[in-house]
């Protein structure tokens, strides 16, 4: 087994309020390998994006890191100063957002974004740079790309831009891009396209791909793992496949059991009774334990840690060793 | 779950359809102002987000349009409401021609008879009204009712009726969650006793989890209220599993209307086929997949002929110049009710459907733009 590229152990978010310490990440643990995609996958409030915000060093104060560490190639990175960040940050991690207006300065042509973030990462002249840029834009898909290398963010369509916000990600030749709802913002056909593209550039330069995203469908033909984050904290973490399809947190089974899909009509779509608990009131023991058909004592008192069943890992009681697992599995929901 | 308030399930057996659109079309004028059009010689550009829709609503069943962001399916659902009147063409709806009443009054009975439910619960409900208030709105803005006591009680079993409790009467919208303020839009829609819900992206705004449990809602209120729904969403996995009848939009115009299960089981539009091939499936992942090339046109300036020309594998010169009318597909028996517009179907150039096949394009598809 290769070393892991980004590993991340025991990470935890807090944001500090005036009624109380908010925990948004609560004890995450991952490893992304060079070359993997890694979804990470949840609801909203479930800590994906604070994770993603924490590994890149761009947490909104006042939220911090308040413990466990972020190691990029064997390297803490979760304590660097703001100047320290300004080297890793795209220079080694690159990142993708939602929404590419976001992402783009709209008084700069695409160029001159391009060949502006090249130079401040990569020693090169101003005309080597805006080569550069050109063969950015042509290997993500922008066609004209001679032509649309002076053109502005507004005369690009929605997943065009996004195309544009990858080439920038792209720019120093990063080994980790950081995909926060990369597709969310774009019409299917166009989704499609864009996760097509992050496959290809991810094979071709053994890029590391985090994949944050609500939806698993996307997960489902993108990733090569996948972590379900609920409340904080990893419930499941394992290969997709067996993530989607042999499910072992009682959570993670009920998220893929109440995804429409197209290839059936049932009469009811099954579905988790309640909602994601807010981050002020969350439950003792296993946060997922007052939604759970299969919870019992043990769930409210004790939280479960990751429990190891290769291929995967659950944080279920279910899962620990010598647990009974037929019993609950015929308790009906 | 009893609601003897309820109003008695329309007749649903009644074969004419509760909304029937002939030529619908809503143009929007975006020219510059006059005197640069005389000075500058700039031109008019009317923008066409709905041309010439064809479509009936049948009572107590789902209808739902899909497509992609511009393709007009948001702006038939305002002119379904009156929200919008139409540029042109039909709207009639219970038998009425609503679309050229511009009379508050006289649009009062319609309005009603049908509800909309929004994407965004947190933008659609007042912030600064307790939630009794905010359902009994309709109620009172109708004049369905007077008695205080009378309209509390009808509130707290409207309350009821979706899941929610009589008492969350006394809170404020901030108090619920996503899901919850989508049930309370559904109870306010329910309110006036509508026959008709318009619902626009009834649940793009929620997580999955929540998402199933309002669909499961929207699907038991229609068995017990016998409601005619109209969905509006681009998830074509929502409308695979909420749709009777499913109608797909690409700029403006209807390119495919059928019933659902044949929809899925037989689309013939290639739009159609593109769009089902391009959705990640879960249960289906395709690993390989190959992306649909190309993008939505501009809609102020969508191309000659059929508008999907652009990006259709079997297009020909035809298609670049002549516009395809919406057909039935099949004569007598063989009709199943579905309709099309696409000259390679009215050739017989459609090959077999097979998942797949339509993706012609090479394996450096996402290149192509």
């Amino acid at each position: 087994m290769t070393e892991p590229l980004l590993s991340v152990r025991d990470l935890r978010v807090e944001f500090p309020t005036r009624r109380g310490v908010l925990t948004a990440v609560d004890g995450v643990s991952f490893d992304i390998h060079p070359g993997e995609i890694l979804g990470v996958v949840g609801e909203s409030g479930a800590g994906k994006s604070q994770t993603g915000a924490a590994i890149i060093g761009l947490l909104e104060p006042p939220g911090r890191v308040a413990g466990g560490e972020i190691r990029l190639d064997g390297r803490r990175i979760d304590g660097l100063t703001a100047d320290q960040w300004r080297k890793v940050r795209g220079r080694e991690i690159g990142a993708v957002f939602q929404d590419p207006l976001t992402s783009l300065n709209p008084l700069y042509t695409v160029g001159r974004q391009l060949a502006e973030t090249i130079r401040t990462h990569i020693p090169m002249s101003e005309r080597a740079a805006r080569a550069r840029a050109l063969e950015l834009l042509q290997e993500v898909g922008i066609p004209g790309a001679k032509d649309r290398l002076d053109a502005y963010p507004h005369q690009f369509s929605g997943g065009m831009r996004q195309r544009v916000v990858i080439a920038l990600a792209l720019c120093a030749g990063p080994r980790l891009i950081l995909a926060d709802e990369p597709t969310t913002a774009l019409d299917v056909s166009i989704q499609a396209q864009i996760t097509a593209l992050l496959k290809r550039l991810c094979r071709e330069h053994d890029t590391a791909v985090m994949l944050i995203t609500h939806d698993m469908g996307v997960i489902a033909e993108t990733a090569d793992r996948v972590a379900v984050l609920y409340s904080g904290r990893v419930a499941e973490v394992g290969p997709v496949d067996d993530v989607v399809n042999r499910p072992r947190h009682p959570y993670t089974e009920g998220l893929m059991a109440c995804i429409p899909t197209l290839h059936a009509r049932p009469a009811r779509l099954a579905q988790i009774e309640g909602s994601m608990p807010s981050l002020r009131a969350i439950p003792t023991g296993c946060a997922f334990h007052p939604r759970c058909p299969r919870a019992h004592d043990r769930c409210v008192a004790e939280r479960p840690p990751l429990f190891e069943n290769p291929p995967s890992a659950a944080a279920c009681w279910l899962w620990a060793p010598n647990a009974d697992r037929t019993a609950a599995v015929s308790a009906p929901s | 779950m009893t609601a003897p308030t309820v109003p008695p399930a329309p007749n649903t057996d009644d074969p004419a359809p509760l909304v029937r659109l002939r030529g619908l079309s809503k143009h929007f004028d975006l020219s510059p102002p006059l005197l640069s059009r005389l000075l500058e010689g700039k031109r008019r550009r009317v923008l066409k987000a709905v041309d010439g829709l064809d479509l009936d609503i049948a009572r107590g069943r789902t209808t739902a349009l899909v497509g992609e962001s511009g393709c007009g399916k948001s702006t038939v659902a305002r002119m379904l409401v009156t929200l919008y009147t139409p540029t042109a063409g039909d709207l009639e709806f219970e038998g009425t021609e609503i679309g050229r009443l511009s009379d508050r009054r006289a649009l009062a009975p319609f309005r009603r008879r049908m509800q909309m439910i929004f994407q965004d619960p947190f933008a659609s409900l007042n912030p600064r009204w307790r939630v009794g208030r905010i359902i009994a709105e309709p109620i009172r803005a109708h004049g369905l009712m007077d008695d205080t006591t009378a309209i509390r009680r009808r509130v707290g079993m409207l309350l009821e009726h979706v899941g929610l409790r009589a008492a969350d009467a006394e809170r404020f919208p901030h108090e619920f969650s996503g899901g919850q303020r989508q049930r309370l839009s559904i109870a306010r829609a329910l309110a006036s006793k509508p026959h008709f819900l318009v619902c626009d992206e009834p649940t793009s705004a929620l997580d999955v989890s929540v998402q199933a449990q309002i669909l499961n809602l929207l699907r038991d209120l229609q068995r017990e209220l016998g409601l005619t729904y109209l969905v509006i969403t681009h998830d074509l996995a929502v409308v695979r599993f909420i749709a009777d009848t499913i109608g797909v939009m690409y700029l403006g115009r209807l390119c495919e209307v059928a019933p659902a299960d044949r929809l899925f089981a037989a689309p013939r539009h290639p739009y159609t086929r593109l769009l089902i091939e391009t959705v990640p499936d879960l249960r289906a992942p395709d690993r390989d997949r190959k992306p649909m090339a190309g993008e939505v046109p501009s809609p102020l300036d969508p191309p000659p002929g059929c508008a999907f020309h652009t990006r259709c594998p079997l297009a020909n010169d035809r298609c670049r110049t002549e516009r395809p009318a919406l057909r039935p597909h099949g004569e007598g028996q063989a009709n199943d009710g579905g309709a099309v517009a696409c000259h390679a179907v009215e050739e017989r150039r459609l090959p077999a459907w097979a998942p797949g096949s339509m993706l012609v394009s090479g394996s450096n598809a996402d290149r192509t733009g």
